[in-house]
């Protein structure tokens, strides 16, 4: 059990597809502004991600090789246009706020690496578990990256019910007067990311050094 | 639409609407061909041709089949897939016509499947309802910026490549604290509109 406790973490943390093989940068960076909207993002590709690599390694046997990455674009963005309608129907805050990120899904490395990686080539059980690693680490990055830039640009933590808006959970942490709006912006948005992801290779570096003590 | 406000779409979306600092699209591809500035105007031409093109492709196939239809909703795969069926058919067409140009920008082409910006600018060109020359300008703009920040940016990265930064900042998150810093700079050239 403690093996594969460490093993789930070190896919987390080394194998993050955000911070550390950095795929799927442009959502990550555009829609955490906000707590509810990185949450939305990561629900959203976490859906796509599971359906769309348990549909691939269900048909990777009768697609034939040459034609198949079509074959995954047209079912990556089926169930795109179905998630999108789906969140325009019940959560149309949500819908505003992610906006055209929403359909960009469709384009996003991981979705489509995933598929190429592991679902055109394994079994539905391992698509399965690997689709809620990678949905972990995507949802763990985008969540960091989501409460570090709402609480420096508006010194709040909240949380919102996506289907009315009705204000769950909020509490202020900074006063007013020390926000750093820059945070909201693209600047802000650039500038943790980088941070992170030095965090991340820090980590790397470190697990990396004592196993090269290890084996000394 | 008029010359003045075509012009000032087109510069507005070369300067001030950046799309990789303001829109945080492409940052993939930012990422990956900024290495030299060789390989930045190769990507940033291969990706100003496939925009272009997939975005006229995208547009008339919009108003001419979809819309006449009633078909709207299938707007997002069908779209994918005439992006994806338009940068192969580039990619063979160079290779059998244009040996040379081929040499140059054929590695980039394959990327350019997945560059969100392809996609964004196409689903953009509708959701704005730009008449043709407004859908050209936008098209246009979008690609000239990515390919002149692309530029300014190697050249940067291969002076960062010679600094002795700290081992954990060292390639990819130092490269994104830069760019950080290059959209405060162009946050300024928003007053020009």
């Amino acid at each position: 059990m403690a093996a594969k406790k460490t093993s789930i973490w070190r896919r987390i943390v080394n194998e993050n597809p955000v911070f550390s093989l950095y795929l799927g940068l442009c959502a990550c960076l555009a829609v955490s502004t906000s707590i509810n909207n990185a949450l939305g993002m990561a629900l959203s590709v976490f859906v796509v991600l599971l359906v769309s690599e348990v549909i691939i390694s269900l048909i990777r046997k009768i697609v034939p090789n040459e034609i198949r990455i079509p074959v995954y674009i047209v079912i990556v963005a089926t169930l795109v246009e179905i998630v999108e309608m789906f969140i325009h129907a019940y959560a149309p805050t949500l819908y505003e706020a992610l906006g055209s990120f929403l359909s960009l899904i469709v384009v996003n490395c991981i979705i489509l690496g995933r598929a190429e990686a592991c679902a055109s080539k394994n079994g539905v059980w391992t698509s399965v578990k690997d689709a809620c690693v990678m949905g972990l680490g995507y949802f763990v990055a985008i969540m960091m990256m989501g409460i570090t830039r709402q609480l420096l640009a508006t010194g709040v933590i909240s949380l919102n019910n996506p289907l009315d808006d009705t204000v769950l959970f909020s509490l202020r942490i900074i006063p007013e007067a020390y926000t750093i709006a820059l945070f909201g912006t693209s600047v802000g948005s650039f500038i943790t990311f980088g941070l992170f992801a030095a965090l991340f290779a820090w980590i790397r570096q470190k697990q990396e050094r004592q196993e090269m003590e290890a084996t000394k | 639409m008029t010359l003045q406000s075509w012009i000032m779409l087109l510069f507005g979306n070369i300067l001030v609407h950046n799309i990789v600092l303001t829109r945080y699209l492409g940052c993939c591809p930012f990422l990956g061909t900024s290495q030299t500035p060789k390989s930045a105007i190769g990507m940033g031409l291969a990706v100003t041709f496939v925009i272009v093109g997939a975005s006229i492709v995208t547009y008339g196939l919009y108003y001419g089949i979809l819309v006449p239809f009633g078909l709207q909703y299938m707007e997002l795969v069908m779209f994918i897939l005439l992006i994806a069926a338009f940068v192969q058919f580039t990619e063979i067409f160079m290779k059998r016509y244009f040996q040379s140009l081929y040499k140059s920008l054929g590695i980039y082409l394959p990327l350019i499947t997945t560059n969100c910006c392809v996609l964004y600018v196409a689903l953009d060109n509708i959701k704005s309802g730009y008449d043709f020359w407004g859908m050209l300008a936008n098209s246009l703009g979008v690609p000239l910026g990515f390919m002149g920040l692309l530029y300014i940016f190697s050249m940067i990265r291969q002076r960062l490549e010679a600094l002795d930064t700290p081992a954990p900042l060292k390639g990819n998150p130092i490269a994104l604290i830069t760019i950080g810093i290059m959209a405060m700079a162009f946050a300024g050239l928003a007053g020009m509109m």
